[in-house]
Parts: C-alpha cells; structure tokens; sequence
C-alpha cells in the first residue's frame, strides 16, 4: 500500500465527513441508512481509488460516488411494485405555486420587502422538515441538483429517466418546497408583522 | 441605456433554468441583460436565488461521533 496516498484518502475522508453525512441524510431520511451509506461510499472510493485522475477532484468524485450508491439502491427498490406508488407521485394534483408571489399579494405589499425578511427569518430545520416531507423522487431531484450541483442531463442519466422528467420533478418539488414553507411562514407567525400592521392601517 | 430585449413573461418562463444554468448562452445573456434593467425581475430572480442557497447550506450537518469512529476504523484497515 501506498502510505501516501492512504494518509491522502484519510484526511480527505475526514474533513468531508460532515457534508457527505448531510447528503445521505438528506436522500436517506434516516440516520442510520444514512451512516451505512457514507461508511458504503467511503469503502468504494477506496476501491476505486486508482480511477481518480484528478486529486483535486476528490471531493465532487466522493460526493457523486455517495450519490450513485444511493441513487441505484434506490432504483432497485423502485423496480418493486409495493413500493412503487410511495416512490413515483402520480403526475397532475398539483398546482404551480410560487413563494414569491405569494408574498407580493397585495396585503403585503405595504412593506417594501417581505420575502427578504421571510428567507431571512426560515431556519435551517424549516427547510428540512418542507425537504423531508416531499415524495422520494422530488427530494432526490431537489438534492441532485440544487445540492450537489448536478445538471439536468447528469440527474436524468444517473436516474435513468427523460431529461424532461427531471425539469417536471424539479418544477413539482420547488412547488410543493414553497408551499410548505409558505404554510410554515404563517403557522410560525413570519407575517405576522405584516397582517397586524395591515389591520392598525385599515 | 438600451432598453431590454426579452418581455418579462419570457425571463420568468427561462428564469429558473437560467439559474440552474440549463439555459444556452444567447438566453442566459439576454436574460442577464434584462435583469440589470428590470427591477421586478432581479427582485423575483434573488429571491429564488437567496431560496437555492438556503436550501444547498441547509444540508450541512455534524456526523455524528460514532460514524467518525467507525470510518476512521475503517480506513485504518485498508
């Protein structure tokens, strides 16, 4: 063995710990899937170690590593029937929807810059938990893409479906992302502010 | 200033694929162009940008102490 390039794989292994558990976490939505994945994508960098041409893209290599692991595991349990319909949400029952433009309906709009103050005000887990509560096939186009920076053609070869597919999953997901985050912003009382100030000026 | 070439209606139907950068090189220009000169439209386009970022940064986490035990255990043994 090479103890160069083992102490190599080791540090680097260690500093991206964190983000690709945040990753598995996100596809997987369980810890503990979520820990087998990392430990399964750190034991197949390792083998395949030689086929890194560039060491400086060790950390997008290990990530889409981490990815396609999760991804043909996951298409693998698709191919079964009974949880097939948990997997693929039917097309149509639901609308486009827009955060933005919710927070420009007329009622808000007294204030110069609600969804400034709305994106500022969302935590992190508020994100997560809108993430979390989308359907596989949405959350897993929403991670490729928008987290791990995959382009619509890379997503739809590694998922094996249309280019066109990932556009609508992508489209139905921020959607029902937005929708959720707006259900969230008034439950938590983020336009509060808002509608109270709206009421004093009536 | 020369006024925009592209409609609003034409940006925001592009908009997110210019921002996931999925748009050719001639849209994305025209699109850049546009929100330089179009208030309502660079406002719509940071917020959905400000929303991308939330959603990329909101995934990092802390492994927990156990996972790092067991991977550097399992490094130590290739």
């Amino acid at each position: 063995m090479d103890a160069g390039l083992h102490s190599f794989f080791a540090e680097k292994v260690e500093r991206l710990t964190d983000r690709l558990y945040g990753t598995a976490l996100r596809l997987t939505r369980n810890s503990d899937d979520a820990e087998d994945l990392v430990a399964e994508t750190v034991a197949k960098a390792w083998a395949k170690l030689g086929e890194l041409s560039d060491p400086q893209s060790f950390d997008a290599w290990i990530q889409r590593i981490l990815s396609n692991t999760f991804v043909s595991e996951w298409r693998h349990r698709r191919a079964s029937p009974e949880v097939a319909m948990e997997l693929e949400p039917e097309d149509g029952g639901d609308e486009p929807f827009s955060l933005y433009e919710k927070l420009h309906q007329p009622f808000l709009l007294w204030w110069t810059t609600p969804e400034e103050e709305v994106i500022a005000k969302l935590l992190r887990e508020d994100i997560d938990r809108a993430l979390h509560a989308l359907p596989d096939a949405f959350r897993i186009a929403i991670v490729l893409v928008d987290v791990e920076g995959y382009s619509y053609g890379e997503a739809a070869e590694l998922l094996g479906v249309p280019i066109g597919t990932v556009r609508s999953r992508l489209a139905r997901a921020r959607a029902q992302l937005q929708r959720v985050l707006w259900q969230h912003g008034k439950d938590a009382g983020l336009l509060e502010r808002h509608m109270s100030a709206k009421a004093h000026n009536v | 200033m020369s006024e925009p070439t592209v409609k609003c209606e034409e940006v925001l139907k592009h908009l997110i694929a210019y921002l996931d950068r999925e748009t050719d090189a001639h849209t994305a220009a025209e699109i850049e162009q546009h929100l330089e000169q179009c208030r309502s439209c660079f406002s719509r386009a940071e917020f959905e940008r400000q929303l991308k970022a939330r959603v990329r940064a909101a995934g990092s986490r802390s492994a927990p102490e156990r996972l790092r035990a067991r991977i550097r255990k399992l490094v130590d043994e290739f």
